[in-house]
């Protein structure tokens, strides 16, 4: 059972979470689309630590003795998820910077190139002025 | 610099049309622009398309920005502000690039700028004049939204997710900061335009109907209705957002 001084605390927390998280969105620090998974936890954090009858029957349906192997559980579920997200979100965001890296590399070599013959066309009418 | 030269564009309107995918109805939505606006500068800002958008854009008159990558339909607008405010345009113009918009409106827009001193006008779906019935899910969200952003900015707000609007400069150099969302813009940049000191006013247009397949299907989604509530409660905690913007620089 866990006692009314850590109940406190972890509500204390979990509101302090929320709370910091939308104000990492009023800054435009984190994007709305980012925040969706952190605001979750934070209210399930809340939720958990609010009412002491879901934290009870949660482990007593998981099998669970503890409570707090309960919350390591589920946390633990909860990261994996959050890790496997901004895994997704890397790649997709590594193949974005690699097309751009290549649009930006063809486009400087066509730029080179113009540059080149404008060059030598000036250098050509050079010569055709001197002769 | 002044891209006007180059660009061979002329004139103190553009009008963007963002567009994905849309082979076979973007070159009518240009057609119909210049039907009305015979010579306006229409600049379509592709989103990454993998069909022939930009080809079809290009072949009917209209200037071409292709984006390497999708990247949103609010990222492909505001390539088509720091374009126009670059080019040093007074006024720019958007219309959806599916065809359900109808440029004649832009003339009573254009009008309306002028006449009621305002710095964006939008065109609104559900104003009286307009018959227009949105799909059940979508029609509750806007709905939704529509009355709290009229609550918030004690301003008619009937049709926030609409796509046809006609904006000054400053609006648009305003739209060039990180203010502007990449997905869609919706009642949280109107109450943001309010909060910030511009004048919006709405006017009615009639859609033509849509083919069944909408660019928004986001916004029946639940995360549309989460994303638009977090954003117009931090909207409502921001202060001096004119100040904070990063605007684009004139020319």
């Amino acid at each position: 059972v866990i006692s009314a001084n850590l109940r406190i605390i972890a509500i204390v927390g979990s509101l302090a979470l929320l709370v910091f998280i939308v104000e990492l969105v009023r800054r435009r620090r984190l994007k709305e689309e980012y925040s969706v998974l952190w605001v979750a936890t934070a209210l399930v954090l809340l939720l958990l630590a609010a009412w002491s009858g879901l934290l009870r029957n949660l482990t007593h349906l998981i099998g669970a003795i503890s409570e707090a192997s309960t919350i390591y559980f589920f946390s633990l579920i909860f990261v994996v998820f959050l890790l496997l997200h901004f895994s997704v979100r890397v790649s997709s965001l590594e193949r974005r910077v690699v097309v751009l890296l290549q649009e930006l590399a063809l486009l400087g070599e066509r730029r080179a190139q113009t540059a080149q013959d404008e060059r030598r066309e000036a250098e050509r009418e050079t010569e055709t002025s001197l002769l | 610099v002044d891209l006007r030269d180059q660009q061979r564009l002329h004139g103190d309107l553009l009008i963007v049309i963002p567009a994905y995918n849309e082979q076979g109805r973007v070159g009518e939505v240009i057609a119909d622009v210049q039907s009305v606006l015979p010579g306006v500068d229409v600049l379509v800002v592709d989103d990454g398309s993998r069909d022939a958008t930009a080809v079809e854009a290009q072949n009917a008159g209209a200037h071409v920005i292709r984006l390497p990558l999708n990247s949103g339909y609010g990222a492909a607008l505001q390539t088509g502000y720091k374009f126009g405010v670059r080019a040093g345009y007074g006024k720019i113009g958007q219309i959806d690039g599916d065809g359900q918009h109808q440029a004649a409106y832009l003339l009573p827009m254009l009008q309306m700028l002028e006449q009621q001193d305002a710095d964006v006008i939008v065109g609104s779906r559900f104003l009286a004049g307009s018959d227009y019935r949105a799909p059940l899910a979508r029609g509750i969200g806007i709905k939704l939204f529509a009355w709290l952003a009229s609550l918030i900015t004690h301003e008619q707000v009937s049709d926030p997710t609409s796509g046809f609007q006609l904006m000054r400069r400053r609006v648009a150099s305003f739209f060039c900061s990180d203010v502007y969302p990449t997905d869609y813009p919706d009642a949280d940049i109107l109450i943001l335009l309010h909060r910030t000191g511009y004048r919006v006013c709405e006017i009615p247009v009639q859609m033509r109907p849509s083919e069944g397949r909408s660019m928004h299907s986001f916004h029946s989604s639940p995360y549309y209705l989460y994303k638009m509530l977090l954003s117009i409660f931090v909207t409502l905690l921001r202060r001096g957002a004119k100040v904070k913007a990063q605007a684009e620089p004139a020319p």
